[in-house]
């Protein structure tokens, strides 16, 4: 027992007094990344670069710093190394979630007023009251479909004593029917799509959607796995080639995300952001220079 | 069988062509003289007409030799199963994948496709039958943040009969998208071994690049990269065998572990953070050396901070272990006895902890860095008491190891001849790779050995290149080692050995 409290004594008190002070990253951590508006002319080494297919050619300027997709980008940094303009770097904001799946999209910030369209997007202002019945409470269970466990362990780390969940009201628990949500991580895969569906049936009304990871929301790396589904995020051409049917499961199944937390895996502050900003809490998610493509805009795939 | 050195890459027309009776009693024969099979799998011919061989390779731990053999293409084989349970899951993958039937398995289950897979009806489950057994189902979805995978217990009251282990649920396909791409888009295939175990993300990086390097006969890297490659491994090791402590710890009700050492292996990712900007360490590896390097300034910090945390973890561990009610909960819980790991050819953690001295930084050392201690750390009763004691004495030497990494880095600033030699290796190593080779990689991942084989055809693409987590060699082993148990110790044996849901599935 003496033993017990005197290395407890040691140990210290570890808990981050998070939001009111921010985390010590490493000053290699790639956060969310930000883009200058330059010509690039036929240079297209940053799409060569990417691992992940997570840049695409603005529409409206072809020839010119390009956009990048947070909801496949698995932020290694490959693009801003390549770069001979410098244009694109990765920041250290791990505020990185967005609640749709076109706010993943990042683009040039305005120097003129070109390529600005986002609204600035406070969570209070965006996610208004609907989640406001979870705000003291909220009870969330996660399903690992074909994740690889960087993202499973990154979620799980929040319930320890640096990140202390619980102190918000959010806590982790072990049926979907005593939660409120669910978080899902991994690309989805076929043989997880019927326990998936199952498990989000079970979670009673209202219920809320947290997509963690670039495979969940756009099946990251495995995009293109006949295996795979192509995750929650449902962008045309993101679902994977051997499944359409059993995607459409998904979409039938109402399996939309309500946030959107990019990374592989997300840093656990990251995460932790994002479930906050559902319920409105914490800074804004989307920066005012992000490029938000609505309905209008089309993308063409560099 | 061609025996070879297991750092040199063999020409494919040296791998004898035996036929199917032949490389199975080979495989026999050498099971009894001590190899283990490491890789057992479907070799396509080239040209790619869909004709299938099949091609083992073994190792002696010992003399630190590989052997391989392989067989013309053909449709069926006889299994050896029964005589040699090692490869039963081997063959049960090589029907599955390749269509080629081992006659005479005992029971072809599926490998990797779940009972609840689209178009699938089911699976059978093995039954025990009377009026007082029953069944308990657990899974896919489990209630902690864990990944998926289905559990069948046979029960007689409380007593386990049998655990049976369905797993398939994270299959994404990773070797197929692996083997194009491996020889074709090497940087992506990299990032995409990353994700095979994101846990292991080091180990299997680290394997894919000594697979490349080997194939392409690149020889020994660098001391700095030697030492930057073993860092991320060993802070790997650390960070994981501490989350397990802690999650042993939870299971025996013994909270201040639990609670501490889920802080402390977060410490060790930010380490391996600082390295790379990755806490799992995502990004470290380059082909022919280390995309990061650290300078004198970055070494004592991170040599501070690893002091610092490496005291808060021995504190911790002590706590545990001198808790009599967890040392109680933890003897003879799950044991598997080293003739049984044996024979099902365990791996890691899990094989050292029954006593077999399996640790591939000795069988198979990636580098001539002297190690921590004289030989693995091995342990005789095989429960989840030797198995926490072997990640206690293991994180020891790990960080022995990185602290010495640290301090020679930290010492041998990087000039300029030498950062311009490791860049020609680097681009030597995104070489087209040679025609018609064979090479193996094994890497002792945290877990266990994590092996890749890669085999060439005539144009350097992937004939084969093969994946093999220690998961795949040790779920057997959580299975057995629950029989005789009760359903209350599973969860408690699970984290002792816990094993990899996706590196099995892949």
């Amino acid at each position: 027992m003496f033993r017990i409290l005197a290395e407890r004594l040691k140990q210290g008190s570890r808990t981050l007094d998070w939001p009111r002070k921010e985390p010590a990253l490493s000053p290699r951590y790639r956060g969310r990344p930000e883009l200058a508006d330059t010509a690039c002319g036929d240079c297209r080494a940053c799409y060569a670069a990417c691992p992940a297919g997570a840049l695409f050619t603005r529409a409206d300027a072809p020839g010119r710093t390009p956009l990048l997709d947070m909801a496949r980008c698995i932020f290694c940094g490959a693009c801003a190394e390549v770069c001979p303009e410098g244009a694109i770097r990765f920041s250290r904001d791990y505020r990185v979630a967005a609640a749709s799946r076109e706010g993943l999209l990042v683009g040039p910030r305005a120097a003129g007023g070109e390529g600005a369209g986002g609204a600035p997007a406070d969570p209070a202002a965006l996610m208004g009251d609907r989640f406001r019945l979870f705000r003291r409470s909220l009870k969330l269970r996660e399903v690992s479909a074909g994740g690889c466990n960087a993202c499973e362990a990154d979620t799980n780390v929040l319930g320890t004593l640096v990140y202390d969940l619980g102190r918000f009201g959010i806590e982790f628990t072990a049926s979907p029917r005593h939660a409120d949500g669910l978080v899902v991580t991994g690309p989805v895969t076929r043989n997880m799509c019927a326990a998936l569906v199952d498990t989000w049936a079970a979670v009673p009304r209202p219920r809320l959607l947290v997509a963690v990871g670039a495979c969940a929301i756009s099946g990251g790396l495995f995009r293109e796995a006949p295996e795979c589904l192509g995750g929650l995020g449902g962008t045309a051409g993101d679902t994977g080639p051997g499944a359409p049917a059993v995607a459409d499961t998904l979409t039938e199944a109402g399996l939309t995300p309500d946030i959107y937390v990019p990374g592989c895996p997300p840093n656990p502050w990251s995460i932790l952001a994002g479930i906050l900003a559902l319920r409105g809490e914490g800074r804004p998610l989307i920066p005012d220079w992000t490029l938000s493509v609505g309905p209008g805009q089309t993308i063409v795939r560099g | 069988m061609h025996e070879f050195d297991y750092r040199k890459a063999v020409a494919l027309n040296e791998v004898p062509v035996l036929t199917a009776e032949a490389l199975g009693e080979r495989i026999l024969e050498h099971v009894r003289d001590g190899w283990r099979v490491l890789a057992y799998f479907g070799l396509p011919e080239a040209g790619g007409d869909g004709a299938v061989g099949l091609c083992c390779v073994l190792a002696h731990d010992a003399e630190q030799r590989l052997a391989a053999a392989r067989t013309a293409p053909l449709t069926a084989f006889p299994s050896l199963a029964e005589a040699c349970p090692q490869v039963e899951l081997f063959e049960r993958e090589i029907y599955e994948e390749w269509g080629i039937l081992p006659e005479g398995h005992p029971w072809l289950k599926p490998v990797r496709r779940s009972p609840d897979a689209p178009g699938g009806s089911g699976r059978d489950f093995y039954r025990v039958d009377g009026s007082e057994v029953h069944e308990v189902g657990v899974g896919p979805v489990h209630a902690g943040i864990i990944e998926p995978g289905h559990f069948r217990f046979q029960c007689y009251g409380e007593i386990i009969l049998h655990l049976e282990i369905a797993l398939g649920y994270q299959h994404r396909a990773l070797m197929a998208l692996l083997r194009p791409r491996a020889a074709a888009e090497p940087v992506a295939a990299l990032r995409l071994a990353e994700c095979a175990a994101g846990d292991s993300s080091v180990a299997h990086a680290t394997a894919l690049c000594v697979l490349r390097e080997r194939l392409l006969g690149l020889g020994e890297l660098s001391e700095r990269c030697q030492r930057l490659r073993r860092a991320g491994l060993e802070l790997e090791r650390l960070a994981n065998h501490c989350g397990d402590l802690g999650a042993i710890a939870g299971d025996t009700g013994f909270l201040p572990t639990s609670s501490w050492n889920g802080r402390i292996r977060g410490d060790f990712l930010n380490l391996t953070a600082t390295l790379c900007g990755n806490r799992f360490g995502r990004g470290l590896l380059a082909y022919g050396g280390a995309a990061w390097g650290l300078s004198s300034e970055e070494c004592a910090d991170m040599a501070g901070r690893l002091a610092a945390t490496g005291r808060d973890a021995a504190g911790s561990a002590k706590t545990m272990f001198a808790s009599s009610s967890v040392g109680q909960r933890m003897a003879g819980t799950g044991q598997v006895t080293e003739a049984l790991a044996r024979e099902i050819g365990l791996v890691g953690v899990a094989a050292r902890a029954s006593g077999l001295p399996r640790d591939a930084r000795f069988h198979a050392p990636l580098s001539s860095l002297p190690q921590a201690a004289p030989g693995p750390r091995t342990e005789r009763t095989g429960d989840v008491f030797a198995r926490a004691e072997v990640r206690r004495a293991e994180m020891e030497d790990s960080l022995t190891m990185v602290e010495a990494d640290l301090d020679w880095l930290g010492r041998h600033p990087e000039d300029a001849a030498e950062r311009e030699r490791a860049h020609g290796m680097e681009k030597a190593a995104l070489a087209q790779l040679p025609p018609q080779r064979l090479a193996v990689a094994q890497v002792e991942g945290w877990r266990g050995e994590i092996c890749h084989v890669g085999v060439t055809g005539p144009d350097g693409d992937f004939l084969a290149l093969r994946v093999v987590d220690p998961s795949f060699h040790n779920w057997t082993g959580m299975a057995l080692a629950m029989r005789g148990g009760q359903i209350s110790d599973f969860p408690l044996c699970n984290k002792s050995f816990n094993l990899s849901y996706c590196g099995y599935d892949l």
